[in-house]
């Protein structure tokens, strides 16, 4: 990847005193007005005047003050339908909000996707040209940096070549040069990292670095937290239309995850129960961390200890506990009974209840969890007088890069020959 | 590099001229190098098609039905009177979709709106060029030569960009919410077509209603493009509506149309993406 892009990339930041920020939102709101039947003919609507008069008001965008610093790297993050893309749309100028005001310091770039516009009849030099003109550069401007465009992007033995015939990948290399050309201080960029396979992203990751390293303010729509906390200054969480917080972006990956995931906690009905539950009962199950505190997440590395409460409803001897932890796609990643491990547990008595506790190392690689606790008669284990599947949940958060489905304490050692 | 802070908001127009020229420059050359893209003739089919409906409407009208035996120059006034109705036409016809099919750019990326209709008009524009070098080789074939009457081509070409920009300006924002307007234009345009004297002359219509007919501004402008081109012993348009005052009313129907139009679209543009 050449090393420069503009002569003056360097000093890009120097220009723009730091206390001055770039983008500056204050009290934005959209709201959309959805009919609830969509009419789109005359007909219809002479025929039904008075309905369309009724329509539900779907505020996208509440009240949003927020200001992003030169320089900044900047993650929106929120779930399908939060608002965070009309956001974007609010902040590039394509949608009019309909309060507050949007002020921009620098060059914006106008556009929101990569490669929008590309025709994929016509070949790449075209595409530039035209892409170049569309993304703001003169007409002259585009030609004059037509060959710096290509050789950024890589693609100089393929320049004649009708884009249909271009993989996906090298068409966004030719849409980030294109954009990276356009001498934007403010770089608007939505969900980019959703499309495309894994060189095609690893592209992107590079490009991101290298924009970030030029000092250029990005502001990033994703769902991607791994992209969030690798490359983001700092984030923003939206639900609904609201801003939940601004802060790091480990602090947002995890608020988001929490949104995601945290209520699918202690919502398991009947469903996934087994035993007649008459001796003993599960009452609850639950994570705690160190301090004893009930958790729902968890990072990666940190001791967790999962729990049962069980009631007794008739006197048993030595019943076993045991637990299933098992993660998304369904696997069991660890296990533990009481007959394995610590032996007879001893009597209890009709209205006596019991916390069990087991503490582990969390090596688990980070994912969602949930525990299956159990209680049987003693002997097999395969008596169970109360089984309750997926009864608590925990997410664990990842602090370091990983690859399988456990994080395996290990260390490395070299020896040369 | 500015420290002045920009209000963000989408634009009909936009702050740079440059740019706006320059885009709908850039989409309207596209838009025609894609249209024949791929195409054997490629740019000659700009050509192919007036000349073939030139060809059906001179045959059926003119040697079948024998219409307008005393005309001087009658296939070439049938040639260039339909030239120019099917410029108005395009500018009308593509300006109704434009903003639809442009759904993608009007989306993602921010731009004066004004940009897509322009390039609806200049590409007209372009195959009216294109389309009037072939149809001076046929006049000086038929034995019409350029006079200083031609020069009307000019204002009349000016008029009828306004009142098919007007037209168009106002039906794409309507098109975006009501999807009938399509069907109600494409009637309207077959309509305008037989009442406008492109396969007939101006002065084949009964005496009383020809001040009529000029109202219609289209038929105005062919009519006096008779005159100043094809026929200099045809009546001009004023001679036709009855005095150069009544000419005024198609007149105020074109600048009444473009006003309308740029009007409906300044409204309407800025909240274009939101509603498509």
């Amino acid at each position: 990847m050449p090393a420069t892009l503009t002569p003056n990339s360097t000093d890009r930041v120097g220009h723009i005193a730091r206390a001055v920020p770039a983008i500056e939102l204050r009290g934005v709101s959209k709201t959309f007005k959805l009919p609830h039947q969509r009419y789109s003919t005359l007909k219809e609507r002479a025929l039904h005047p008075l309905r369309t008069r009724t329509f539900e008001e779907l505020q996208a965008v509440k009240d949003v003050t927020l200001t992003i610093d030169p320089g900044e790297f900047f993650g929106i993050v929120g779930r399908n339908g939060s608002g965070k893309s009309t956001l974007l749309k609010c902040l590039a100028g394509i949608y009019r909000h309909d309060t507050g005001t949007v002020d921009v310091r620098g060059r914006l770039s106008p556009f929101i996707e990569l490669g929008v516009g590309f025709n994929a009849e016509l070949t790449a030099r075209e595409n530039v040209l035209i892409n170049a003109v569309m993304l703001g550069l003169t007409r002259r401007e585009a030609r004059a940096r037509f060959d710096e465009i290509i050789a950024f992007a890589g693609l100089e033995e393929f320049i004649d070549l009708p884009l249909k015939n271009y993989s996906s990948g090298m068409s966004v290399r030719l849409a980030f040069s294109v954009a990276v050309q356009v001498d934007a201080d403010i770089l608007l960029v939505d969900e980019v990292l959703a499309v495309g396979d894994a060189s095609f992203q690893q592209k992107c990751f590079e490009q991101f670095e290298e924009l970030k390293r030029q000092g250029r303010t990005i502001v990033l729509v994703t769902h991607d937290m791994s992209a969030v906390e690798r490359f983001c200054h700092r984030a923003m969480l939206i639900e609904r239309g609201d801003v939940l917080e601004v802060g790091a972006p480990h602090v947002i990956a995890r608020k988001y995850n929490e949104l995601n995931f945290g209520r699918l906690v202690h919502t398991r009905t009947e469903e996934g129960r087994y035993g007649d539950h008459a001796i003993a009962e599960i009452l609850d199950a639950w994570f705690e961390g160190e301090g004893g505190a009930r958790i729902s997440e968890q990072a990666q590395g940190e001791p967790v200890t999962v729990c049962m409460e069980v009631a007794f409803h008739a006197p048993i001897e030595d019943p076993i506990f045991a637990f299933n932890v098992i993660n998304e796609p369904r696997h069991t990643v660890f296990a533990t009974a009481t007959d394995w491990r610590e032996g007879p547990t001893g009597s209890f008595a009709a209205g006596e209840r019991v916390t069990v506790r087991v503490r582990f190392e969390n090596w688990l690689a980070p994912m969602r969890y949930t525990v299956t606790p159990s209680v049987a008669r003693a002997g097999g284990g395969s008596d169970a007088l109360d089984l309750r599947e997926d009864l608590a949940a925990l997410m664990v958060h990842g602090t370091r890069v990983t690859g399988g489905i456990a994080d395996v304490p290990h260390s490395y050692s070299f020896e040369r020959a | 590099m500015t420290t002045q802070a920009l209000r963000q908001g989408p634009s009909v127009i936009g702050d740079d001229t440059r740019r706006l020229f320059a885009l709908a420059w850039t989409l309207a050359t596209t838009d025609f190098k894609l249209r024949f893209y791929g195409s054997a003739l490629g740019y000659a089919w700009t050509l192919v098609r007036p000349f073939a409906l030139f060809g059906v409407l001179w045959v059926v009208f003119a040697e079948i039905l024998a219409l307008g035996g005393n005309v001087k120059n009658y296939p070439a006034y049938i040639l260039l009177s339909m030239t120019f109705f099917q410029f108005f036409r395009a500018i009308v016809d593509n300006g109704l979709v434009c903003l639809v099919a442009r759904e993608n750019l009007l989306r993602k990326i921010r731009f004066p709106r004004l940009v897509i209709p322009m390039a609806v008009t200049l590409g007209a524009l372009f195959e009216l060029g294109l389309t009037l070098v072939a149809v001076t080789i046929f006049l000086f074939g038929s034995g019409i030569w350029p006079t200083w009457g031609w020069l009307e081509l000019i204002p009349i070409a000016i008029l009828l960009t306004m009142l098919g920009s007007g037209l168009g300006l106002l039906l794409s924002v309507m098109y975006v919410r009501f999807r009938d307007m399509a069907p109600i234009w494409d009637v309207a345009a077959q309509m305008l077509f037989y009442a406008t004297p492109v396969i007939y002359v101006a002065t084949a219509v009964p005496e009383r209603w020809r001040p009529w007919t000029l109202l219609n501004p289209v038929a105005a402008a062919v009519t006096q493009l008779r005159h100043a081109v094809i026929d200099p012993g045809a009546p001009t348009a004023a001679a036709v509506i009855g005095s150069g005052e009544r000419l005024l009313v198609p007149l105020a129907i074109v600048l009444g149309a473009f006003a309308l139009g740029v009007w409906a679209f300044s409204r309407e543009a800025p909240k274009v993406a939101e509603n498509l």
